[in-house]
């Protein structure tokens, strides 16, 4: 099983970023045989509007079947939550302690978007 | 004559230029309250009810049955308000611009226009004042379609004079407000941040290329340092009001300074006579 983590970087000691829609990387880690892909969120970090969205669409698009993230605002948790995504609150420093805390099933599950939208 | 009445900063005195000019005006004139997101004239223009009514944007509905979740749609929204996901269309109304793209490229023919209502068009009669005002619903986003509704009423003044209170900053909704009008009166506060957001103010009126002139309002209060840069940037000054305990209290009171503060009808009537130097001689600055 696939799940995505928020980065700021392309490896597992990078910063994990507590921002969903303007996370500037994906880590897509594959709980089955420990590798990862890295997805570039750079056209959203900038967007002027909607980024949650697209990013919730780059995640679905990946495959994955749960979201580690800081935090979710309601139009991205629409759309993780229609594509029928598990998303998990993580409070973690780099993409490798979430994962570790992923594993170990110490992170809570978000039923609903934790912060509001943001107007440009 | 069409003059918007705008500023950087917040609360340096927009709408009360705007309602003491219009009280002050010799003939009938048209106020349009462009602050859709605040709208106050109408705590000083109070009058009889001519008309309200709401307004809707258009936005896309999908008709589930014909849709087979292409992501057209989706691809050909520029402003992020469609994601498909498991082969449906999700919409989110509060980013649609109402471009209409997404329903003249939907192959299907599955996504229609339908009204999404955002705000009150409120229209009233104060004394020889009509006074149009947007007023935005609570949790939209979009000040900008509403603006240009209320605009709309241009149509209808038959050729009087008309003010318009725009929204604060130097964003959309400020830009659509002064875009076509005549002159722009930036107010001003002598202060610090009064001086820096009247400087993004000038740099935008004078991108988009309209003449404008400054109103020092609460003159006295802070420093000299908007008077300094105004000169120095060859932007006239055309009025100065002065910081006063008695203007203060008849506005919070709901009043206008020109009826309550007699001596201050002249300032009004003195700044009506440089705006309209600055709109028919050009005088102002342009950039």
């Amino acid at each position: 099983m696939k799940v995505a983590f928020t980065a700021s970087g392309d490896t597992l000691e990078s910063a994990f970023d507590s921002r969903f829609g303007r996370a500037e990387k994906f880590i897509i880690y594959d709980m089955e045989n420990g590798t990862f892909a890295v997805i570039d969120n750079g056209q959203n970090f900038q967007a002027a509007q909607g980024a949650g969205i697209q990013s919730a669409q780059h995640v679905v698009a990946s495959g994955a079947q749960a979201l580690v993230t800081g935090h979710l605002g309601p139009k991205a948790a629409k759309v993780i939550f229609a594509a029928g995504i598990a998303a998990y609150h993580a409070d973690a420093k780099t993409v490798g302690e979430a994962v570790s805390m992923y594993k170990s099933k110490a992170l809570k599950p978000m039923r609903d978007a934790d912060v509001e939208g943001h107007w440009v | 004559m069409k003059v918007a009445i705008a500023s950087g900063k917040g609360g340096t005195g927009k709408t009360f230029v705007t309602v003491n000019l219009a009280r002050s005006h010799m003939h009938p004139l048209v106020v349009l309250d462009c602050d859709v997101e605040e709208p106050n004239s109408n705590l000083f223009l109070t009058g009889e009810l001519v008309a309200r009514h709401r307004y809707s944007i258009m936005v896309p509905q999908v008709d589930g049955d014909a849709c087979n979740g292409c992501r057209i749609c989706a691809d050909t929204c520029e402003f992020n308000a469609i994601a498909v996901i498991a082969g449906k269309p999700l919409i989110f109304e509060d980013l649609c611009h109402s471009c209409g793209g997404c329903a003249v490229f939907c192959p299907q023919e599955a996504m229609t226009e339908v009204p999404h209502e955002i705000g009150t068009i409120t229209i009233r009669q104060a004394g020889t004042v009509r006074l149009v005002e947007g007023l935005l619903d609570v949790g939209k986003a979009l000040a900008v379609p509403l603006i240009r509704a209320v605009k709309n009423y241009e149509k209808s003044t038959e050729g009087r004079t008309i003010l318009l209170d725009a929204p604060p900053g130097t964003s959309c909704p400020m830009v659509w407000t002064i875009g076509d009008c005549d002159a722009v009166v930036l107010v001003a506060e002598p202060t610090a941040f009064g001086l820096h957001d009247l400087q993004l103010a000038v740099d935008t009126v004078r991108e988009v290329g309209i003449p404008f002139g400054v109103v020092i309002n609460k003159d006295g209060l802070g420093d000299a340092r908007v008077a300094e840069y105004c000169q120095e940037a060859g932007i006239p000054i055309l009025g100065k009001i002065p910081h006063d305990r008695q203007i203060a209290q008849a506005y919070a009171n709901g009043d206008m300074v020109v009826d309550s503060l007699p001596q201050y009808r002249r300032l009004f009537v003195q700044l009506w006579a440089s705006i309209e130097h600055l709109v028919f001689s050009k005088g102002g600055s342009h950039g």
